[in-house]
């Protein structure tokens, strides 16, 4: 392999082509985007919470169901299931060493964090603009 | 892995540190507060659901189990949080020194259990006692 004199991928790497450079990049500053919004959000949302401990339901649905609320909780919800399903996959791809059981984990992780992604912004959007459960 | 490769030195091997326990740590609280946001989502659908699920949903938080999975909770979420932001001071390049590393270590362990501290005496002063 005269070609490859230099490289510093192997020929059967660059066959595959799941080299690190494959998407790496992305993944790392997606990773540290969705944290920079999750530390603010996550300290509101809390600070949210502890304020309306032992609320009533029309007073948590006034919470969450306010315009400025119901967005920022999105935009966090968003935020923490993208953040999640990235740091899960990490994991997974860390400790999960045959190819077909981690690529059935990672297609679980994911579809999962997309499930409870969109029930909880359904959640949010039926407390915001649906009226009355 | 048919091919027998040289390894790194792992776990059972290094004597343990604090910035090594901290960075195990972050993972796990990670994993823990994914499997934890599931927790956020159900209470969100039984607002939606209506008041009689919001109300079996506050009770079920309020009892003793579901206080001591929020005390868990708001603690993994300070500590993943704080030590995140270490971890994106790292990659802007600061604070790599082990000496630094091992300080800002410090401030997140006890800045974790501060936060945590003065969220439940709060909750509680809000809530007007258990």
């Amino acid at each position: 392999m005269a070609d490859d004199k230099g490289r510093l991928r192997s020929p059967l790497g660059h066959a595959r082509g799941l080299g690190s450079a494959r998407s790496g990049t992305r993944h790392y500053i997606a990773q540290r985007w969705t944290a920079l919004a999750l530390a603010p959000l996550a300290i509101w949302f809390v600070f949210g919470l502890i304020s309306h401990l032992g609320a009533s339901y029309a007073q948590a649905g006034a919470w969450i169901g306010n315009p400025i609320n119901a967005v920022l909780i999105l935009l966090m919800l968003g935020a923490l299931f993208h953040h999640a399903q990235l740091g899960l996959q990490v994991v997974i791809e860390d400790y999960v060493h045959g190819h077909g059981s981690k690529l059935v984990l990672l297609i679980l992780v994911k579809g999962l964090a997309l499930f409870f992604a969109t029930l909880a912004i359904l959640a949010v959007l039926r407390i915001s603009i649906g009226g009355p459960a | 892995m048919a091919e027998k490769r040289p390894l790194s030195p792992h776990i059972q091997v290094y004597r343990w540190q604090w910035t090594m326990l901290m960075s195990i740590v972050h993972r796990a609280t990670g994993v823990a507060l994914a499997i934890g946001s599931i927790l956020l989502v159900l209470w969100l659908v039984s607002l939606a659901a209506g008041p009689a699920s919001f109300e079996r949903a506050q009770l079920i938080l309020g009892s003793l189990p579901g206080l001591v999975l929020l005390g868990g909770w708001s603690f993994a979420l300070f500590y993943h949080l704080l030590n995140g932001l270490r971890h994106l001071a790292w990659d802007a390049g600061w604070g790599l020194e082990l000496k630094d590393a091992f300080a800002s270590g410090m401030v997140v362990i006890i800045g974790a259990a501060a936060l945590t501290g003065l969220t439940w005496v709060l909750a509680a002063s809000i809530y007007g006692g258990f």
